[in-house]
């Protein structure tokens, strides 16, 4: 499984709606995402991928979360990142 | 708090391995065994001795009679936000961590929430009305509250009241962590180099005690309560809201009979998250409209936040704010976000004449709590 698969099973579970409906472009606040719906699913993919995701919520950092594709772009980067330490 | 010197330090924690936050606000010079004896000490958790102590010194303060009726039908109304976590994180690190199938048989009656409040009252043999609110960050500020509403009420003459907390544990911090709102460096509120709210521990205590029967003993008044008002968001269990925040300002300022434009000074929530420096703000200007908006500090850049603690903890330094008629600055506010249209005081405390502040708490779950002070 890809890692855009993956991360939208997770983004699926999360919004608890069928994976098939997820796409690369969902706007995520339209889709109902909630500010702990983010820390959630920051939390699910470290988990999945042992990795850091560069996430603090005092900054306006939801900007970096707005659609699933914005999401997976953070996980291959974090991936990138601990391949290179 | 006059100079913002900040209590925010190194960690001082066990199994600080777990987790990666190295900073807090701790009473490290406190002593329970000083105050309570080794052996009494071992009976409570941190937040209960802490609890106790403060209550000692407020009554001590009150002149009370340690024997008169007074005192002896006191209520004791304590806010803690979550309870005896020093002796809980201990507890599961024996059984999880060290794989100890045998619990101290305190475990129980040290970590169970009410316990602050009950040895408060034991401690100071109070036998009236005696419970714990807990509204995570706004317990204090709800408990002065609901103890305020009982002395005005006539149900008792005199309360004992506050909040308390001892939360400073691997396991809270872990927990927080995981919430992504715990700052790098300090805590800044109202700064744009903010970057969240550092964790803080602490007790405050006040003797709150029926005006005539305070004037007739020759009590020394530090101040009065003069309004409460609370209400909940029903909205988000974490982000804070503008309408709920302003309509607990609003029920504080119609709860004391008193027009906006007296109040001289609010001790904000403040915590240092982005979030919540925007929605009080917003609150702010809306209850005050953005013309004649009094100053407004937070507390959080030097005692840290000690949630259940915190607006005990901070209508202490409003009602000494009100007495000294100074008013503290907001501590680490050293890039002052303009756009936040209020004056935080990011400099040094000023003097100014005042006889009336609020002090706002908004906690997680969103509830608000704010109590409007006056001059004695």
């Amino acid at each position: 499984m890809s890692t855009a698969d993956q991360v939208m099973t997770i983004i699926a579970k999360q919004l608890k709606r069928d994976p098939s409906s997820v796409t690369l472009d969902l706007d995520l606040q339209e889709a109902g995402f909630e500010s702990l719906d983010v820390i959630e699913t920051v939390f699910e993919i470290e988990d999945q991928w042992d990795i850091d995701i560069n996430f603090n919520a005092n900054t306006a950092s939801m900007e970096q979360f707005r659609t699933v594709a914005d999401v997976v772009r953070l996980v291959d980067e974090a991936i990138a990142a601990k391949g290179a330490v | 708090m006059r100079d913002a010197r900040s209590g925010i330090g190194p960690l001082d924690c066990v199994r600080s391995e777990y987790i990666t936050t190295r900073i807090a606000a701790q009473a490290l010079d406190f002593d329970a065994d000083l105050h309570l004896g080794a052996k009494r000490a071992a009976l409570l958790d941190r937040v209960s001795q802490l609890a106790v102590v403060a209550a000692r010194e407020a009554v001590a303060q009150s002149g009370l009679s340690s024997d008169g009726p007074a005192l002896r039908s006191a209520a004791a109304i304590v806010g803690v936000g979550v309870g005896g976590l020093v002796t809980l994180d201990n507890a599961f690190y024996r059984m999880y961590g060290e794989r100890n199938r045998r619990a101290h048989p305190l475990t129980i009656p040290k970590l169970m929430c009410n316990a602050a409040a009950s040895h408060v009252s034991m401690d100071l043999g109070t036998h009236g009305i005696t419970y714990v609110i807990a509204s995570a960050c706004a317990s204090g500020t709800h408990a002065i509250g609901a103890a305020a509403q009982l002395v005005r009420s006539g149900a008792v003459t005199v309360a004992l009241t506050g909040g308390a907390e001892a939360c400073v544990t691997p396991g809270t911090l872990l927990g927080w962590e995981a919430l992504r709102v715990l700052a790098r460096d300090t805590c800044r509120p109202f700064s744009s180099d903010r970057s969240g709210l550092v964790l803080g521990e602490g007790a405050g205590m006040l003797v709150l005690e029926d005006w005539e029967h305070a004037v007739a003993r020759g009590a020394p008044i530090l101040g009065e309560v003069l309004g409460f008002g609370a209400s909940a968001d029903a909205g988000d269990l974490t982000s804070p809201d503008v309408n709920g925040a302003a309509a607990a300002m609003r029920l504080a300022l119609d709860d004391a009979g008193l027009a906006a434009d007296r109040v001289g000074y609010i001790n904000a929530h403040g915590t240092g998250t982005l979030l919540n420096d925007q929605v009080e703000s917003a609150a702010i200007q809306a209850v005050f409209g953005s013309g004649t908006l009094p100053p407004v500090s937070s507390s959080k850049g030097v005692l840290g936040h000690a949630l259940g603690a915190a607006g005990a903890l901070e209508a202490v330094v409003t009602i000494m704010a009100l007495k000294e008629q100074v008013v503290p600055p907001t501590a680490n506010c050293d890039n002052p976000d303009h756009t936040l249209g209020i004056d935080m005081i990011p400099g040094d405390a000023r003097a100014v004449q005042f006889d009336t502040a609020l002090s706002n708490s908004f906690a997680f779950g969103g509830l608000n709590a704010v109590i409007a002070l006056g001059c004695a």
